[in-house]
């Protein structure tokens, strides 16, 4: 599918003061051949939107151990984690379990 | 068994890659609907058996300890986060419910505003207590935003624990409950309204500038988040007791609770465990703090206000983006958050721990003044000098570490006591009018004692801590002066 794909990125938990103190983002990632999984995401927020301190939201190749993520208003456990794929108006929200930040 | 079970689980998951589930599993209690969230390790729930879940595991709770009375005043210790918002809308909810049901207790909230230690700007802080205000009138019971600074004007009678009151017409829990179901007393919402009450929030800029001070004169971050601790808690103490609140009610979630039982063993604060982590705390004597929220994990508190709507603010603290060694503190909750994405169990084995952790009284505590309990954390001295203790080695470690500078300076204080420095042994300042580092020492238990070690100048402490500190040395030096005129227990049946 190469249709650039829209979607609604929230923070909380004090994952914002990563992001500007912005709560609620929407994003348009660019069309690609593959469609988008959680992971490319994962590293797509990491080179466009993070401001500073990456180790603070991401450990490797995921998020960092005490950040929650829901998609659609359900944990991504259910939805194969890392290896889920995005779809269009996909509303990911990602919390802070943790005391900094 | 459980226990074996579960490692076996988590080791299980950790092995295999995890299978990509199937869309749409369902909730493991309805069998019905839509699961949207895991618990535990493999518990999916649906959303309506997660809300019920969720609130009887706070019904539960509080029913199984049963240490609130009917009408019983409980302040609420809301810092915003989502923890203690959760615990707050379940406190609504509960209060809401029809009877026989309802919770039967007259809740209050408190909040403090620490911003003057964390390096909060003013705009910040008005921002937030804004919001906080919003969402504390909407619940209708009397709240106090309180900022830290405030602590410069409590009386040292915070130090002292209260005497709970032994009123032989106490009923039991049973029968308080029987009574009040006969007496059927209906909490009416004009009660509680027009007791709204605000304690001001004009602080002198003296206030700001001395708490500034005080922070600024603790050198490490372990040392500032513990004293930030002790002073939050003084001063929801001294609220709760003007106000005629006789419990507190924490929101320290389950995840929280095994990173601070971890670095509470790691500052020294072993022998207090217990009371720390347990779900009632009764150290302070006529205000007991309990722990409702202790049965949640994190993870389950978050994705209750999220998909509840409970309205929380996120305040930013003292380790707010700061590294993983900046703190004793952050260094254990990283720890145990790694650990428990690999091992699922880490938090709960903790957790079931810290239950079966209990004090051990020793007979003759009945009779113990208020001088043998920690100055600061109130809780029993354990510093007592065994000649074979560990304590007595790490003492004479540390005499034997440090370079003897004879330095009997004490005509010149002034050389050594600048302002707001500290001299390096503390033993050329003994003025009368300041306690020392040697001084206050006798009278803290061993955390206190290496948080009070980090300070480079004690007297930036608040002023009832260091009078309360003075009224127990005076004491304690008289009782040494009068002991041969005091009769010992044990001479009775002697001549």
């Amino acid at each position: 599918m190469a249709a650039p794909l829209g979607l609604h990125l929230e923070f909380g938990g004090g994952a914002e003061l990563l992001f500007d103190g912005v709560k609620n983002h929407h994003v348009t990632l660019p069309g690609q051949s593959d469609p988008w999984d959680m992971k490319q995401l994962l590293t797509w927020i990491r080179g466009n939107m993070l401001k500073e301190r990456p180790e603070l939201f991401m450990q490797g190749d995921t998020v960092r151990p005490g950040i929650l993520v829901l998609i659609n208003d359900a944990d991504w456990e259910l939805m194969g984690e890392l290896e889920y794929q995005l779809q269009d108006q996909d509303n990911v929200v990602f919390i802070s379990t943790l005391h900094g930040g | 068994m459980c226990q074996v079970e579960e490692d076996y689980n988590g080791l299980e998951r950790n092995q295999e890659k995890i299978p990509v589930p199937t869309f749409n599993r369902k909730c493991v209690k309805c069998k019905e609907g839509t699961a949207v969230l895991i618990i535990r390790v493999n518990d999916a729930f649906c959303r309506s058996c997660f809300k019920e879940y969720f609130i009887h595991k706070f019904r539960a709770m509080l029913g199984k300890n049963r240490v609130i009375f009917p009408q019983e005043k409980v302040l609420l210790a809301v810092s915003g986060g989502a923890a203690s918002c959760s615990m707050l809308s379940q406190v609504q909810e509960g209060l809401s419910r029809e009877a026989p049901k309802k919770l039967r207790f007259v809740p209050g909230i408190i909040h403090i505003d620490d911003g003057g230690a964390c390096g909060r700007s003013a705009d910040e802080r008005q921002r937030s207590n804004a919001l906080l205000k919003s969402i504390f009138t909407d619940t209708g019971f009397p709240y106090f935003i309180v900022s830290l600074e405030q602590v410069f004007s409590l009386p040292s009678s915070v130090l002292v624990p209260g005497t709970s009151d032994p009123d032989p017409s106490n009923p039991g829990y049973k029968q308080a409950v029987d009574q009040y179901i006969k007496e059927k007393q209906t909490l009416t919402e004009e009660n509680v309204a027009s007791a709204v009450a605000q304690l001001s929030l004009e602080d002198s800029p003296e206030h700001k500038l001395a708490l500034e001070r005080l922070f600024s004169s603790l050198k490490t971050l372990t040392a500032k988040e513990d004293m930030l601790q002790t002073l939050r808690l003084h001063l929801i103490l001294h609220i709760a007791r003007e106000n005629g609140y006789s419990k507190v009610m924490m929101g320290d979630s389950c995840s929280r609770l095994a990173v601070k039982l971890l670095s509470n063993i790691a500052l020294g604060r072993g022998a207090a465990l217990a009371s720390d982590t347990g779900f009632s705390d009764a150290r302070y004597g006529d205000v007991v703090i309990v722990r409702p929220m202790r049965d949640y994990s994190s993870k389950e508190i978050a994705f209750y206000s999220r998909m509840f709507n409970v309205p929380s603010v996120f305040i930013s603290g003292l380790d707010t983006k700061t590294q993983d060694k900046a703190s004793i503190q952050r260094l254990t909750e990283s720890f145990v958050t790694n650990l428990q994405s690999d091992f699922p169990s880490t938090v709960s084995t903790i957790y079931r721990t810290s239950e079966k952790l209990h004090t051990v009284i020793p007979p003759q505590s009945q009779t113990t003044e208020p001088a043998s309990k920690c100055l600061l954390c109130l809780c029993t001295l354990d510093t007592k000098e065994d000649k074979a203790s560990a304590f007595h080695a790490t003492l004479v470690s540390e005499q034997l570490s440090q370079f003897k500078r004879q330095d009997p300076s004490v005509d010149a204080p002034e050389q050594c006591c600048t302002e707001g420095q500290g001299c390096g042994s503390g033993d050329c300042c003994s003025s009368n009018r300041l306690p020392s580092h040697q001084d206050l020492k006798t009278l803290l238990c061993y955390s206190c004692r290496l948080t009070i070690k980090d300070m480079v100048a004690t007297n930036t402490l608040p002023p009832y801590i260091t009078t309360e500190a003075e009224k127990r040395q005076k004491r304690s030096r008289m009782k040494m002066e009068i002991s041969e005129y005091l009769l010992e227990d044990d001479e009775e049946d002697g001549d």
